[in-house]
């Protein structure tokens, strides 16, 4: 099953490589990983998807909150949960398809950000699905370049990750 | 006041009421060593191979079990320490490793002698930690000794660059560490101790299988008040030796691929079993899918990790051992019926008769030749079971482990979960520093023990008068036993050509020597060693070449598919 786990990780150099080095020591696997400071300058907030059975993703938990830089952890998808990835995508686009591409754009509720004479930069929102389902919709080989920021997410409601 | 950062490493260290430090002088660790030696309270023991270095800090560490302290220069010093920390890491043994590192303006430049210490360790340390402020290093030494000594205890490497040892800073050493992302469970819950306590109480055929974490966690008192409470069959990992009186009727050996037989069918066939500070280890486990097939299981562990990390268990508690075993000990004691004793005396009918077999008999009458359980039989016989072992990795390692009947917690002392060969002599001065009037034995091989055999010369100059149990039969035994049993006998690089005289080598060293060939020397031999009570003794005992240790669970196999006598 996909796990989307957040973690409140102490703001310092090498942090971030225990996480990596925990995941490719022990065999688990990191589908896409995010990390940016927070409000408060001293922690970092890390969002990282992964995958295994129950079993795996209880030992990934364990293992993650027994690295000393780990503040705080939660495993998103154990609860209702936001989930949101950012994406640019460069598209290849004369003629008639420049229409396309744009109305393509407008149904995704994405923006157009940059715009040449044989290309446009699209810019989307939401979760993995939708952005999957928006590369799927362009046209075979107009795709130049994408680049995807990986998941980031936060619990409904009341509950909250913070120190 | 103001100290450099040397000064201050120093008193960090007085202030963490060190004794020892082993070590080995380079360039990135000068300001180190300068400042050791102006100051008296400190020891520095001069090790010859980092590596060794390490493992006596490691020995020391396990004897006493207050933490190990290494001090190492950078780049290669660094790497040869790795070994070492390694095999404290496996086992959750506290160090503090310092490294020196080059000044902080060159880190990255491939400077001289430069490596990415805190890098290369991370895997295999608790924690580390890279000091490029002065004003952080008391803090940070204060931190390292906390996190080494607290929860699953473990090393911690703190990397010094040599221009941080150089600058100074008010020195203030902190009284308490706080740490908001690291705060061990020590108090286990009520409710699952309560839950645990009940499952014993009914259980028809329990079994208490302990490790490692009753040594390190100090609970062999508790639980053995605990064993002795209930009447239950108890066994040991290899870690977890002496962690219940090794001679008491209800300890059963130890278990695993080379444990008893009773041990082991005891565990195959148990209803509630209960394991305490134990990691259900691969050579614990045999084939996880036939693991224990009839038991609910209870496991008592400070590290939540380790819980059902490889066997999924029925009742998890996190806390120190000692701590959960007491309250287990006052719950059970003000209950009327404590175990179900008809059931109780069924078990133990039927683990006697597993008993009954002697799986650990070996051919006593062989004349001409030295078999090593003789000598590991007499040894324990000898010292009456209060001498700290130490041992190297392989069959010997075994043999220690099935003959020796550990009464007391930290006597043995051997790297299990790594299994580091030339761990056994450094570990012994270790030892034998912490207590210089109690008998340390180290018992090894041929191969093992020239895998640090330099460490002799630390013997010397720290005058350890440690016994050098040298089972030598002139194979890299247990390589060679898998050969035999499960490789056709094709021993491939297993035997050893043109070994030393170790008799003329322990000589070479300032130390004594001596060769023992037959069956009825080994006695007289092991009372002569042991009678020079101010002398490192080398005894090359050549013993039977073809000897295998049994019983084994072949890997792969179920705990009651063991290969017998």
């Amino acid at each position: 099953m996909r796990h989307i786990i957040s973690l409140l990780l102490e703001n310092e150099a090498g942090a971030l490589s225990r996480v990596a080095g925990l995941f490719s020591a022990r065999g688990y696997n990191i589908e896409s990983l995010t990390v940016a400071p927070t409000e408060d300058g001293t922690l970092s907030r890390l969002t990282l998807v992964t995958r295994g059975s129950d079993d795996i993703v209880e030992q990934i938990t364990k293992q993650l909150n027994k690295l000393i830089d780990v503040v705080k952890l939660m495993d998103l998808s154990s609860g209702p949960h936001i989930e949101r990835e950012i994406m640019l995508v460069k598209i290849r686009a004369t003629g008639a398809a420049r229409d396309e591409v744009s109305r393509l754009s407008e149904i995704f509720r994405g923006h157009i950000v940059d715009v040449t004479a044989g290309s446009f930069i699209v810019e989307l929102t939401g979760n993995g699905k939708k952005l999957d389902a928006f590369l799927d919709s362009l046209e075979r080989g107009s795709i130049v370049e994408v680049v995807r920021s990986g998941v980031s997410g936060m619990a409904r409601g009341e509950k909250s990750l913070g120190v | 006041m103001e100290l450099t950062g040397a000064e201050t490493f120093v008193r960090c260290l007085i202030e963490e009421g060190v004794e020892y430090v082993f070590g080995y002088p380079g360039g990135a660790v000068l300001n180190l060593y300068d400042a050791l030696y102006q100051q008296e309270q400190i020891k520095h023991i001069l090790a010859r191979h980092e590596q060794g270095a390490v493992h006596a800090a490691d020995g020391y560490a396990r004897a006493t079990g207050r933490p190990g302290v290494a001090l190492v220069t950078s780049g290669p010093g660094a790497t040869n320490a790795v070994t070492g920390i390694a095999t404290a890491h496996m086992d959750s043994v506290p160090l503090v490793v310092f490294t020196g590192q080059v000044p902080t303006p060159l880190i990255g430049n491939d400077a001289f002698q430069e490596v990415d210490a805190v890098g290369i360790t991370r895997p295999c340390v608790k924690h580390n930690f890279l000091v490029k402020d002065v004003a952080n290093l008391a803090d940070t030494i204060k931190k390292a000794f906390y996190v080494a000594t607290t929860g699953r205890p473990g090393p911690v490497v703190v990397d010094i660059p040599k221009d941080v040892t150089a600058k100074r800073a008010e020195f203030h050493y902190p009284k308490k560490v706080h740490l908001r992302s690291y705060n061990p469970v020590t108090k286990g819950h009520p409710l699952q101790i309560k839950r645990a306590v009940e499952l014993m109480s009914s259980a028809e055929r329990p079994v208490i299988y302990t490790g490692g974490g009753v040594i390190s966690g100090n609970a062999a008192l508790q639980l053995t008040e605990l064993t002795r409470l209930l009447g239950f069959p108890i066994t040991n990992t290899l870690m977890g030796l002496g962690g219940y009186p090794g001679n008491d009727p209800l300890f059963l050996g130890m278990l695993g691929m080379h444990g008893t037989y009773e041990a082991n069918l005891a565990m195959h066939n148990c209803d509630v079993l209960i394991a305490v500070g134990a990691r259900f280890d691969d050579r614990v486990t045999g084939n996880v899918a036939k693991f224990c097939p009839k038991a609910q299981i209870i496991h008592v562990d400070v590290d939540p990790s380790s819980i059902s990390k490889n066997v999924k268990v029925s009742v998890p508690i996190v806390g120190y051992c000692d701590q959960v075993l007491a309250e287990m000990i006052h719950l059970l004691r003000v209950q009327e019926k404590r175990t179900n004793g008809e059931a109780l005396a069924r078990w133990w009918a039927q683990i006697n008769e597993w008993r009954s077999i002697d799986c650990l008999k070996f051919d006593r009458s062989a004349s001409g030749v030295i078999k090593p359980q003789h000598v590991l039989e007499k040894l324990y016989q000898l010292t009456e079971g209060n001498a700290f072992v130490t041992s190297d990795v392989g069959q010997h390692q075994m043999w220690a482990a099935q003959f020796y009947k550990f009464d007391k917690p930290r006597r043995w002392i051997n790297s299990g979960g790594l299994g580091t060969m030339g761990f056994g002599l450094p570990a012994a001065i270790g030892a034998q520093l912490a207590f210089p009037n109690e008998t340390v034995v180290c018992v090894t091989g041929e191969g093992s023990i020239q895998m640090c055999i330099q460490e002799l010369s630390t013997a010397k100059q720290y005058s350890t008068p440690i016994k050098i149990i040298n089972l030598n039969n002139g194979y890299l035994g247990m390589v060679r036993q898998w050969q035999e049993l499960f490789y056709g006998n094709r021993y491939s690089q297993s035997y050893l050509e043109s070994l030393p005289d170790f008799v003329k080598l322990a000589e070479a060293y300032g130390h004594v020597g001596m060769q023992i060939t037959k069956p009825q020397d080994v006695e007289g031999a092991l009372r002569e060693a042991l009678a020079m009570k101010d002398r490192l003794v080398f005894m090359d005992f050549l013993t039977d070449k073809t000897e295998n240790v049994y019983p084994m669970i072949p890997s792969g196999a179920g705990q009651n598919e063991m290969i017998l006598v």
